[in-house]
């Protein structure tokens, strides 16, 4: 695939990520955030945004196998998902949250379970899409392109 | 005019920035903002952590180095261990740091909240996701208190939002009685109602900037 042409694919699939509502407004003002003294800027963010979320999901699945859930705690790990969710733009993660929370709120188990699946999908997907978009990216700035903004 | 008292680092009109935040995303997100905004930045994860920067903690810390003067403290609300308010309770209960305007952060816009800490003397209370452009009002807003601070006495908060109308300036407002000789003559004089008229951009600062709630 030449050159345009990945360029071309980069924004087609960028705005589908938005338009799907997997990304919001927030992820772009992150990418004009980045400029030359910081090319990595948006995917340093993004990586410590997955490094977060893994360690989160994992403290939310031991909170929920807890003979006596604290939900206080629950609640506190989702704050912290929905707020970094929030700062990259993750639409449909921090989405999930809201919900989680009122569950807490409710100390409803069964909707909280539920959430937490949930939650752990659109995270899955979104990681999955970024990574994607990130290696577009890549493939972009090896070909000796720039990236479309 | 002639600067007297405290000069800013370096004799340079960078601001350095305290940022307090729990989430390492929000923090490298607030670092970039500030940098982008040519302020200097030190960015820690805790309440605690910012006390023992400044040297509240009754250790020395760094109190007294020039280098270090903060001009400004950007805490996140929520965190563990000490909250954003506790730590601006802190600061304000500090004759040395009272001074430096605190700026509390929030992804969560409860009046009840950011009026509490509108109250205990937060300079704005901000609906996180932070963007650029609230980091450089923020920042047009400390340097022109900065400069009020080196050209002047700055006795109490209201009175530097009074500054910004000396005399001999229009009146921003179309209400002329605001102008009057016997107001700005005494500008302490003026309640808090009379100020919020002049719509100086100052007061824009003092209220929070609400976004779309979850």
């Amino acid at each position: 695939m030449d050159l345009v042409q990945l360029q071309r694919q980069l924004v087609e699939y960028r705005t589908s990520l938005y338009h799907e509502g997997f990304l919001d407004e927030q992820f772009t003002q992150l990418q004009e955030l980045q400029d030359e003294n910081n090319p990595e800027f948006v995917v340093e963010v993004v990586t410590l945004f997955f490094e977060d979320s893994e360690r989160l999901l994992n403290e939310l699945t031991k909170a929920l196998e807890q003979q006596n859930i604290d939900f206080n705690r629950v609640d506190a790990h989702v704050h912290q998902l929905k707020g970094s969710s929030s700062s990259i733009g993750a639409q449909r993660v921090q989405k999930v949250c809201i919900a989680f929370r009122n569950y807490c709120e409710e100390q409803n188990v069964e909707g909280c379970l539920k959430c937490l699946q949930q939650v752990k999908n659109e995270y899955s997907l979104v990681r999955t899409k970024l990574k994607s978009m990130f290696q577009l990216e890549q493939q972009i700035l090896t070909a000796g392109g720039s990236i479309p903004m | 005019m002639a600067v007297a008292g405290e000069v800013l680092p370096s004799g340079s009109q960078e601001l350095h920035v305290l940022a307090v935040d729990d989430s390492h995303v929000d923090r490298k997100v607030i670092e970039k903002l500030l940098k982008i905004s040519s302020c200097k930045v030190t960015a820690v994860e805790s309440g605690t952590r910012a006390l023992q920067f400044l040297g509240l903690d009754g250790g020395k810390g760094s109190l007294g180095f020039n280098s270090f003067k903060v001009n400004l403290i950007m805490t996140d609300y929520s965190m563990p261990g000490m909250t954003g308010y506790e730590l601006l309770k802190k600061i304000k209960q500090s004759s040395a740091f009272r001074e430096i305007p605190v700026v509390i952060m929030s992804s969560e816009n409860v009046l009840t909240r950011i009026d509490r800490c509108l109250e205990e003397g937060a300079e704005e209370f901000l609906v996180k996701p932070v963007k650029l452009s609230d980091v450089k009002r923020l920042k047009d807003c400390i340097m022109r208190g900065e400069k009020e601070e080196n050209g002047g006495r700055r006795v109490h908060k209201r009175k530097f939002e009074d500054d910004s109308h000396p005399p001999s300036s229009t009146p921003t407002s179309p209400s002329t009685p605001l102008a009057s000789p016997s107001l700005t003559a005494a500008p302490f004089a003026c309640d808090i109602a009379t100020s919020e008229l002049l719509s100086s951009p100052l007061h824009s600062s003092k209220r929070a900037k609400l976004r779309n709630s979850d």
